[in-house]
């Protein structure tokens, strides 16, 4: 089974709240200091549901990731993990990339690489929490989709795929070559071996550019993103807290059953 | 382009809440932009659910009768969806940040070349730039975006549950009803769906709870959380967990409140164990009252809740539970 596994590296999203910073101008999110970005946490796990298939299976495991120099940190700890090859999609016209235009960039470059049998992307990237990505880049290679995966398998000529609803689950089946998005009722990933470590330093990351894969202009970078961020801001969730310390259970909890009582909610 | 159209939700010959929410907001845009308001309803027997949707202030209720209509296949709905809006190209199309919206939104943007925005809270017609508006939050809750739409095509769009109140009955403004026919070619379904099955156990809903007992990585265990369940029970109230206790497989996945889960906004929040993250805090922090159990009196929770009480839980809890149950006597 081949798979490629499309990756974003982000910014640390378990940083504390307390750590997160907005620019002045309230249109960028200043990186945390001394916090290094990691790769997207869903990424993360579509890179151990490859892994788990890999294992039952056979095949070869691809990572993809639009992003600059500092994004190879994320392919590597992807080959660190177990995955085979890793590829970085590079160019100037990328930066500001959208979605659309972020799922038009990883056609191309899935178009070059043909012989697939399963895509994976995470349901989400944690900075911009959309969800989009997968699902565009199935419509534009006219593939089979199934978003929010628990878990997949290749059983007789299909897929079958575990999907997480709200209250309980879905089982889709898939023909292959298929895409799927990735949730974390999968369960955490694997820690990277000392091996795996290793050797994902010494392998090298080609660097695809624009022109190697064939984007097109008009469909990329700043210029084609369809929304103008008008600004940033933290929302505002602080109440004031009445709170009860350093009382012995009996009385802090009479007292707040009363407190209760008197705002109504009991 | 003209009108707006909601792409609603039926469930048990009803609505659901959030097909009610998205008619309020459809409606603050139908009246600003002056466009008509579209309430599209997918599904076998949807007459009950169309009737309560006429009822809310929409112009037209449309239901869909053709292939597949009663197989909430999620590609159905798009093939389906897609079709609806070629023949009344609406500028807008709202849909819940729900199993359904989530999983159709990106695909029919996609279709249909449109501008899309996933988990809003906030849609409105700026009257000064002439502009649509769109709010949502990112980095897991930690902040919010704003954004303008820079070009005039049609746009897609999910709302986060509970972002709005849902619409009230309309007396004098009762929605045409209309049944459209729709084709598609079976081919288009790429996917087949084998089975849903839904886990969630016959207490009461997250979303529906008035008061809500949620457990946290605190709890340390699945033993922990029959504490968690005692207080449920005399309080009348769900049991929620934060990712945590999902993770370590404490409790089902399905009771997880968040970002990514259930959105809820309970008269009475009491979060015991829990440390305050802001992607568990997107899913509750409309709660009337929260009240904070942690052993930590610098647990960021404290900031975001009305009452607290600092103390481990396994001596807070039996205590409160005592209290509660002398008062029910
Ligand atoms: C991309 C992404 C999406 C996420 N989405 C969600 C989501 O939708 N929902 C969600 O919940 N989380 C989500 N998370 C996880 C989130 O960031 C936090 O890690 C999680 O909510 C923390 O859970 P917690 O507060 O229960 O546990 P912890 O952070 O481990 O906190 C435990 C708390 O319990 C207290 N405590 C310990 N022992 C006791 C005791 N005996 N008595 C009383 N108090 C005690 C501690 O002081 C501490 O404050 C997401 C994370 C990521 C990266
Ligand atoms: N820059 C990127 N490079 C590679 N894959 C990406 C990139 N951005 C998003 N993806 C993939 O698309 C998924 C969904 O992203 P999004 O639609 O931005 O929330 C992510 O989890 C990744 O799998």
């Amino acid at each position: 089974m081949n798979i490629i596994v499309c990756i974003k590296q982000i910014q640390d999203p378990e940083i504390p709240a307390s750590k997160f910073r907005l620019g002045a101008d309230g249109k960028k999110v200043i990186p945390p200091e001394g916090i290094p970005p990691v790769i997207n946490p869903y990424d993360e796990q579509a890179v151990e549901l490859a892994l788990r298939i890999k294992e039952k299976r056979g095949g070869q495991i691809t990572i993809l990731t639009i992003g600059e120099e500092g994004a190879s940190r994320a392919v590597k700890h992807a080959l660190a993990m177990g995955a085979d090859e890793g590829i970085l999609l590079q160019d100037l016209t990328f930066e500001g990339s959208d979605s659309l235009a972020t799922a038009h960039i990883l056609t191309r470059a899935i178009q070059k690489i043909e012989e697939f049998d399963l895509i994976l992307c995470g349901r989400q990237a944690a900075d911009w929490d959309e969800g989009l990505v997968g699902s565009i880049l199935a419509e534009n290679l006219e593939l089979p989709l199934v978003t929010l995966a628990e878990s997949a398998d290749f059983i007789e000529d299909r897929w079958r795929v575990k999907r997480v609803i709200l209250d309980g689950y879905q089982i889709f089946a898939a023909p292959s070559p298929a895409v799927l998005t990735v949730s974390h009722e999968l369960g955490p990933p694997r820690l990277p071996s000392g091996w795996g470590i290793i050797t994902a330093s010494k392998k090298e990351i080609p660097v695809w550019d624009a022109k190697f894969i064939g984007t097109e202009p008009t469909q990329i970078g700043a210029d084609a993103s369809r929304k103008k961020l008008i600004k940033l801001f933290i929302p505002q969730r602080e109440r004031k807290c009445d709170k009860i310390e350093g009382e012995k259970p009996e009385d802090a909890t009479s007292r707040l059953v009363e407190k209760l009582r008197t705002a109504g909610v009991l | 382009m003209k009108g707006i159209l909601i792409c609603g939700e039926p469930k048990e010959k009803k609505i659901t809440s959030v097909s009610k929410e998205l008619i309020t907001t459809g409606k603050g845009l139908s009246s600003v932009l002056d466009q008509s308001l579209d309430f599209l309803l997918i599904g076998e027997k949807c007459e009950n659910a169309a009737i309560e949707a006429a009822n809310l202030g929409v112009d037209r209720v449309l239901t869909v009768q053709g292939p597949g209509s009663s197989d909430l296949h999620p590609e159905r709905l798009v093939a389906i969806l897609a079709q609806v809006c070629k023949q009344n190209d609406p500028m807008v199309i709202l849909l819940g940040q729900t199993d359904m919206g989530r999983d159709v939104a990106p695909r029919l943007a996609a279709k249909l070349g449109a501008n899309v925005c996933m988990d809003c809270v906030d849609l409105v017609f700026d009257e000064s730039s002439k502009e649509l508006i769109l709010t949502k939050p990112v980095y897991g809750g930690n902040a919010m975006a704003q954004w303008a739409l820079k070009n005039h095509r049609q746009l897609v769009v999910t709302m986060r549950p509970r972002s709005e109140k849902p619409a009230e009955p309309d007396p004098s403004h009762k929605g045409r009803m209309e049944s459209i026919s729709i084709e598609f070619e079976e081919t288009q379904i790429r996917t087949q769906l084998m089975e849903t099955t839904c886990t969630e156990g016959k207490g009461i809903k997250l979303e529906e709870a008035k008061v809500i007992v949620a457990g946290g990585g605190g709890i340390g265990g699945s033993e922990g959380f029959g504490l968690i369940q005692e207080l449920a029970v005399v309080l009348g109230a769900a049991v929620g967990i934060t990712r945590v206790p999902s993770d370590e497989n404490w409790m089902p996945k399905s009771l997880e409140i968040g970002q990514t889960g259930h959105m809820v906004s309970p008269n009475l929040y009491i979060a015991v164990g829990i440390s305050g993250a802001p992607q568990h805090l997107s899913g509750c922090s409309h709660s009337k009252i929260i009240v904070a159990i942690n052993k930590d009196p610098e647990a960021s929770i404290f900031g975001m809740a009305d009452f607290g009480i600092v103390g481990d839980y396994r001596e807070v809890l039996p205590a409160l539970i005592e209290k509660l149950k002398a008062l029910k006597e």
